[in-house]
């Protein structure tokens, strides 16, 4: 049976993640942390440091629409989530070096994710894509950016109230749903190709 | 001689920087009925949160005057031109990329055109054979027709091309099309539109497959062969259980539509070139003389 539930981020205790399923219901309080394509190849390929601490950290696929207020101070304009499947590769050091409790994006992650997410008690959530009105309306302010020379694709971090409802894609327990679904459709489309 | 006292660029320019923004904002009523079926079939309760929070999103940015999306995406316009509409579409390309460039500065949207190399960004959502146009030329009319489909990435990300044989026939179409979009998973925002190009060129079946995408949701090909596979392949999808968001569900796509051309004997083109249940699109009309009527469902 699907289990809704409200998380705060970032999380301390790792029952927080643990107590969540695949296919459950989640709606996030607290602070995400937006990030993109060029923030983690910054992190990865090029070695330098995020100057934000990602520990327990609930991270957002994202490059907002946003309008510039003043030095770092930025107005949102329309935030909402891209595909995250572009950005796998970065989820075990993610998970390993800097601590981070989940990942959220649209699309899902490809099944290499579920491994390291269950050895490091991560799990992956998906956001509506393209609901990025309603996801605008749940970001109470954008607090902070650092490495604002690669608008849109900083590191963002916006305080949100109520955001979701979001899905467990994958949990910490080794199931993902994208698996199953592709399982399923592959056997459905064995059955379908016989009759054409 | 006839001299023409109105600024045509201008007007052109207008309604493009008009329809940029309207067509991010206000989606058609057809795919606003489309998604509410949708939500009216699921049964799953994945895919029932995913339709309801999609519904509720629509709604959202027609309160809060915002984007249904933030995917500003790449600007692509489909013009039919009159023969006798007194501006060369060599203008009408102008006028169309300063509308573009003047939405994207005075909203302000989000700039996502780059040189496809350096991945620098260009600047207001327009760069080197951006936006892109799509040309009709009509017999016998002064008018002009112009349709903007801002395309998001996520599902321009799925296009897939594939050159099948002859002996392939009809059911290598089928499967190709059904493969493709099981394989594309969640990742372009499903429930969406596919588009199918059938026919012709490589490169012409690619432009028919987004030809389609541009099509009210749920419009058949006039020819009924044609308009029977889009229903099939639509129902066919249906059955994969791919659902929103990949999540799992009945409804994989709202609609498959179709648009053929005739080939060489020895080429089966297929293309398919997806759009998200997001599929924005706005039209204007633009007559001779300088008016403009604009319409959200064309």
């Amino acid at each position: 049976m699907m289990a809704t539930h409200e998380v705060t981020f970032p999380v301390t205790d790792p029952a927080e993640i643990l107590k969540l399923r695949a296919g459950d219901e989640v709606v996030v309080q607290g602070h995400v942390i937006g990030i993109r394509d060029r923030t983690q190849m910054r992190i990865f390929d090029e070695g330098i440091e995020p100057p934000m601490d990602l520990s327990g950290a609930f991270l957002l696929h994202t490059a907002p629409n946003v309008r510039k207020l003043g030095p770092g101070r930025y107005e949102k304009l329309c935030i909402g989530t891209t595909t995250s499947a572009r950005m796998v590769r970065f989820t075990e050091g993610l998970g390993e070096r800097y601590g981070v409790r989940a990942i959220c994006g649209k699309g899902g992650f490809p099944d290499e994710a579920i491994e390291p997410m269950q050895r490091l008690g991560m799990v992956y959530f998906a956001i509506v894509g393209g609901a990025a009105a309603l996801e605008t309306t749940q970001i109470e302010e954008i607090e902070e950016v650092a490495w604002e020379e690669l608008m849109p694709e900083c590191l963002w971090r916006f305080r949100v109230k109520d955001f979701g409802p979001l899905t467990v894609g994958i949990d910490a327990h080794g199931t993902s749903l994208y698996r199953e679904v592709q399982e399923q459709a592959r056997k459905k489309l064995e059955d379908i190709y016989a009759r054409l | 001689m006839t001299t023409v006292t109105t600024d045509l660029a201008g007007v052109v320019e207008d309604a493009a920087a008009h329809l940029y923004v309207w067509a991010l904002k206000d989606i058609p009523q057809d795919l606003r009925d489309a998604l509410a079926n949708a939500a009216e079939t699921e049964t799953s309760v994945t895919g029932q949160r995913v339709l309801q929070t999609i519904l509720r999103n629509v709604q959202v940015a027609e309160d809060e005057k915002n984007l249904v999306c933030q995917d500003t995406g790449i600007a692509v316009y489909y013009c039919r031109v009159g023969e006798g509409f007194p501006l060369h579409p060599a203008r009408i390309y102008s006028a169309l990329k300063a509308g573009t460039e003047r939405a994207t500065l005075e909203h302000p949207l989000r700039s996502n055109t780059v040189h496809t190399l350096t991945r620098e960004n260009t600047g207001p959502n327009t760069g080197y054979r951006v936006p892109i146009v799509h040309w009709d030329f009509v017999p016998e009319w002064d008018g002009l027709d112009v349709k903007c489909v801002p395309k998001g990435s996520g599902s321009e990300n799925m296009s897939f091309l594939k050159m099948c044989v002859p002996a392939d026939g009809v059911a290598g179409i089928k499967r190709f099309v059904l493969d493709s979009i099981v394989g594309a998973g969640g990742k372009p925002c499903p429930p969406g539109i596919v588009g199918v190009g059938i026919g012709g060129s490589a490169d012409y079946a690619m432009h028919l497959a987004k030809e389609a995408i541009a099509r009210p949701v749920g419009t058949r090909n006039p020819d009924p062969m044609v308009a029977e596979l889009e229903t099939e392949l639509r129902d066919l999808l249906n059955e994969t259980g791919v659902g929103p968001m990949g999540l799992g569900g009945d409804v994989t796509v709202l609609s498959v539509h179709v648009e053929h051309a005739d080939t060489h004997m020895t080429l089966n083109p297929v293309a398919v070139n997806y759009q998200c249940w997001a599929a924005r699109r706005a039209s204007a009309h633009v007559a001779a003389d300088g008016s403009v009527a604009y319409e959200r469902d064309a």
